[in-house]
């Protein structure tokens, strides 16, 4: 395996700008929330709270598995542009509408084939697991890329602990379900958009591949709710529908899970969706991508998003084009 | 007393013809407004690409429901509108296609083709455009003197084809909410619809010219 070399810290005139941005967006939301006035609905849950937003890490350890090629992307364009269906369908509504979904307390549960299952509460996750800097290309299956300083740990070390068994052959994981605060998960007018829980899989050796690793947060800081907070799955070498987002359920399985891009439309979504510019989506044509912060310029896609030193020998022998 | 109401008509269309004509430009005033104070998101081509195509349709939509609106109404002074909607279809599309040809793909041939034939959405979305250029080229008056009427209204038929596969090309590309697309077609049936249905009537009182 080839490592990569570590990145130079991040320059501070990248980080400043958001307190501006923050600024603004609170802003937005405070007088948007005086508008609309003490019927405001989520005041009742006042003992749920969303976590304060831009609670910095401390200690963070950078990782030789970060890209040191890549320019990252704004944190305004990472934390304002989002495929997170739960909080609605245009790309920009995350940022608008996330900040309902409440982060603590939060349980995620592991079960399945494994010998220690357990219950977790989200703040015994961040002290049990040091947290990493992992800046990581990110490729979505619409052709647009990022380049994304997240903050996480290994998936794999996270699996380990709760000792799964030789059963243990995949893992699901879901997404929270809570309409009240995703918006998005209430039906529209031909029913759901997606069949919620929002699920999503790995063979059990992709999980355990290094770069795999559940996020905590990005920029050095507590994941913002549009990116999947409390804590979310990052794999950089598949499309990031793969990263699903705001978990409450891990569970170790025999049998392949069903994701729900691939429940939707099995033919344009597969179980692997591995980053593939020799395999086109009937939509899109994936060779190429548009990166998000330029208004000029494709640039080729690379296989496996880049990470092919890496993760290429989990796929020998397996026909892409049938297991995209 | 017919007539004095049908003069009023023509003046009232006429005086609220320059106000449709602002309405018209005002989601692409807002998007160059919004490309130039900051306020898009962080693919402003699928910004661009969304609002020229979605008002584009909704225009291409609007003009079809003249026709039927005049009939039912019995206002037929709202022809005056049509030509205006009509070319403000146009002008959305063409600024459409031009940021998927040129934003996009900066003049990718090789990929341009590709997407065409590979892509259903962007082959009826294609041929759609194409089919509006006629179009466009022989609203003014004088092509339509020089055509003369009925060739022109054949010609214009084209509309109901290019208004289908424009429908087509939107829900195509949906990837999970059809809403919207469902609400045009459901729209453009209906006036597709009543064309249909109209043309079986007998003809009744004074047939109503399109």
């Amino acid at each position: 395996m080839i490592l990569i070399k570590q990145k130079p810290d991040i320059a501070s005139s990248e980080i400043t700008p958001q307190n501006v941005y923050l600024n603004r967006r609170k802003f937005m939301q405070t007088t948007a929330a005086l508008a609309i006035g003490g019927s405001v609905p989520f005041m009742t849950l006042a003992n749920r709270q969303a976590y304060a937003m831009g609670t910095k890490f401390e200690n963070l350890i950078k990782s030789p598995y970060s890209a040191t090629d890549a320019e990252l992307t704004s944190y305004e364009d990472v934390t304002s542009y989002n495929n997170f269906y739960e909080f609605g369908t245009d790309k920009r509504s995350p940022a608008k509408e996330a900040h309902r979904l409440t982060t603590r307390p939060w349980s995620l549960s592991v079960s399945g084939e494994c010998e220690a299952p357990k219950d977790w509460d989200i703040e015994d996750i961040l002290k049990q697991f040091p947290a990493e800097e992992r800046i990581y290309r990110h490729r979505c299956v619409e052709a647009w890329s990022m380049v994304v300083p997240w903050v996480g740990f290994s998936l794999g070390d996270f699996l380990k602990f709760h000792k799964p068994t030789s059963k243990a052959k995949y893992i699901e994981m879901l997404t929270l379900v809570r309409p009240e605060e995703m918006i998005g998960q209430k039906p529209g007018l031909f029913g759901s958009v997606l069949n919620w829980p929002y699920r999503e899989g790995l063979r059990i050796d992709e999980a355990m591949n290094p770069l795999a690793i559940f996020a905590i947060g990005l920029y050095g800081e507590h994941m913002p709710n549009q990116n999947g907070a409390p804590i979310r799955l990052v794999v950089p070498w598949k499309y990031g529908f793969k990263g699903v987002k705001s978990i409450v359920s891990v569970r170790f399985t025999e049998e392949q899970p069903f994701n729900t891009w691939q429940e939707q439309a099995p033919h344009e979504y597969g179980f692997y969706a591995n980053v593939n510019p020799n395999v086109d989506h009937p939509r899109w044509s994936q060779a190429s991508e548009r990166v998000v912060g330029k208004l000029f310029g494709r640039v080729p896609t690379l296989m496996f998003n880049g990470y092919a030193d890496q993760v290429a020998s989990l796929y020998s022998g397996m026909d892409l084009s049938v297991n995209f | 007393m017919a007539k004095t109401t049908s003069r009023q008509w023509t003046t009232r269309i006429k005086r609220i013809k320059p106000v449709v004509f602002v309405l018209c430009g005002i989601p692409a005033g807002l998007l160059v407004f919004d490309i130039f104070t900051g306020n898009i998101s962080a693919d402003p081509i699928e910004d661009m690409t969304r609002v020229t195509g979605v008002w584009g349709l909704r225009l291409i939509i609007l003009t079809l429901a003249i026709t039927p609106l005049r009939q039912i109404t019995g206002i037929n002074q709202l022809i005056l509108l049509r030509r205006m909607l009509g070319v403000y279809a146009f002008f959305y599309i063409v600024l459409h296609f031009l940021t998927w040809f040129v934003v996009d793909n900066f003049f990718d041939f090789q990929r341009i083709i590709e997407d065409i034939i590979e892509r259903y959405y962007i082959l009826f979305g294609s041929l759609a455009f194409m089919m509006m250029i006629p179009l466009a080229i022989t609203s003014t008056n004088g092509m339509v003197r020089r055509l003369g009427g009925k060739r022109w209204a054949k010609l214009h038929k084209l509309i109901y084809i290019l208004s289908i596969l424009g429908v087509l090309h939107f829900y195509l590309q949906v990837k999970a909410d059809i809403t919207e697309p469902v609400i045009y077609a459901a729209i453009l049936a209906a006036l597709l619809g009543y064309r249909v249905w109209k043309s079986r009537q007998p003809a009744s009182k004074k047939p109503a010219r399109s």
